[in-house]
């Protein structure tokens, strides 16, 4: 549905809409429906209306400008057809070649966080120390206390870039994983083969 | 030096190294039991009585040392894989296929968001400080302008003026010596210097002492000292030649020279 862009209406959310696109406009970071209704000192509802109002003009394909709903609210953000220039224009350290441990170290951390450098050591059979500390020189994950078991090692978790970085709401947008597939029937299968041929 | 001879005297074990290593293998001796820094010790020290340095003994006594070193810490810090092998051989592979499924599910994982990433790259978005942090507040007590004017005021002021006069060393002109020491050899054809200046600072008695070689410069006295340190006796010339002195300068050059000749 083609609209012609209105900055002037005579619809009565139109102005508040033309707040909340100042709000986050001038954040850094996604702001949630209830920070921006405190800062327009206006109902959640009315605030809910205008976003959908300021969706629909700030959509992909329609402008430059793309408001989404990430990290747990709302921020706006570069078309993806204007990725290029942007790319030309600013450097992104937070997500330049992530490398398959640190990948593997930020989906322990993002599926099974808070968890310490043992528990991620545990899982991927080797030391977990440079990709974390890789990691969070990156702001992809932060410390979240310490463990109150092994010797209070320092607790793990992803932080709002990480969500922001790879376009999720929440980590509730994280795929399960459940279903690891028929090869690992197959794995099991082998191992108790070799746990029968050692134990006869 | 051969490495399996070198003797130990720990509290563990006494005996050669080799025997050791023997007894550590046939699980008969307990290397938690070992002190194997003492092992360092001992061979660090029969390394220094040589005075050489034999690499080869070395580059054994590492392997060994390091071999030793990681069987005691497997024994001090049982690994996860010992308390596998402990498992029965079913409860293990479950437990391996567990540990396994889990790491590859963790690695489709890092897949996915490897895709997610490619996917959602072209997202530019701005980054910042975290949002909405709350305001550092720096606490300030509440304030007086009227001490703030007070304390300015005190700065506006010119300071006042230091003064150097401690600094300043008082010279008396050596004319009053001169004229004093002229006057008392009108009155008496010689003088004691010390008996003279007695009383006086040490200022005033240098600058009394200039005045004294000023009239020695210009040959109206002689001074004598019997000995170093002796009292300086001052007498008067014969008037003559101070007259002749004064009136005739080449005259007075020739007995500077003369004078500077004598007492040199």
């Amino acid at each position: 549905m083609e609209r012609p862009l209105r900055l002037i209406t005579a619809n009565p959310l139109d102005r508040l809409a033309r707040t909340v696109e100042a709000l986050l406009v001038v954040a850094s970071a996604p702001l949630t429906l209830a920070e921006l209704a405190e800062a327009a000192d206006d109902e959640a509802e009315r605030i809910e209306a205008a976003l959908r109002l300021l969706s629909e003009r700030y959509a992909e394909g329609r402008s430059g400008i793309v408001l989404e709903r990430v990290a747990g609210g709302w921020a706006l953000r570069a078309a993806r057809e204007a990725s290029a220039a942007c790319s030309r224009l600013l450097e992104r350290p937070a997500q330049r070649n992530l490398s398959q441990a640190a990948l593997e170290t930020l989906a322990i951390v993002a599926y099974l966080g808070p968890c310490s450098r043992p528990d991620i050591a545990r899982i991927r059979g080797v030391a977990a120390d440079s990709a974390v500390a890789n990691l969070l020189e990156r702001g992809l994950i932060a410390e979240s206390g310490r463990d109150d078991s092994t010797g209070g090692a320092i607790r793990y978790c992803t932080t709002p870039l990480f969500e922001r970085v790879f376009g999720l709401d929440g980590l509730s947008q994280l795929p399960r994983l459940d279903d690891v597939g028929a090869d690992a029937e197959q794995i099991r299968h082998r191992l108790h083969t070799v746990a029968d041929r050692r134990s006869a | 030096m051969i490495v399996r001879e070198l003797e130990l005297d720990l509290d563990a074990f006494e005996g050669p190294f080799d025997l050791l290593l023997t007894l550590v293998l046939k699980e008969e001796l307990d290397l938690r039991d070992v002190d194997v820094a003492g092992i360092v010790l001992a061979f660090i020290e029969r390394l220094a009585e040589r005075h050489e340095l034999d690499l080869e003994a070395c580059g054994e006594f590492l392997v060994l040392i390091a071999a030793l070193l990681e069987m005691k810490a497997r024994g001090l810090f049982p690994e996860e894989a010992a308390e596998l092998a402990e498992l029965e051989p079913e409860v293990a592979a479950e437990e391996l296929a567990r540990r396994l499924a889990e790491y590859r599910r963790m690695k489709e994982a890092a897949g996915w968001l490897r895709d997610r990433l490619a996917a959602e790259g072209d997202r530019y978005f701005r980054i910042g400080p975290a949002p909405l942090a709350p305001a550092v507040e720096t606490p300030l007590a509440p304030q007086e302008p009227e001490a703030l004017a007070a304390v300015l005021r005190l700065l506006a002021a010119d300071p006042p003026q230091v003064s150097l006069g401690h600094m300043a060393l008082r010279f008396p002109p050596v004319a009053q010596f001169l004229e004093r020491f002229r006057s008392v050899l009108r009155r008496r054809s010689r003088f004691d210097f010390d008996t003279e200046v007695r009383g006086l600072d040490r200022i005033e008695q240098a600058v009394a002492f200039l005045a004294l070689l000023d009239l020695r410069r210009a040959d109206e006295v002689t001074i004598d000292q019997a000995a170093p340190f002796a009292p300086i006796r001052v007498a008067r010339r014969p008037q003559e030649n101070v007259v002749r002195s004064t009136q005739d300068n080449g005259a007075r050059d020739e007995r500077t020279v003369e004078w500077n000749a004598r007492s040199a």
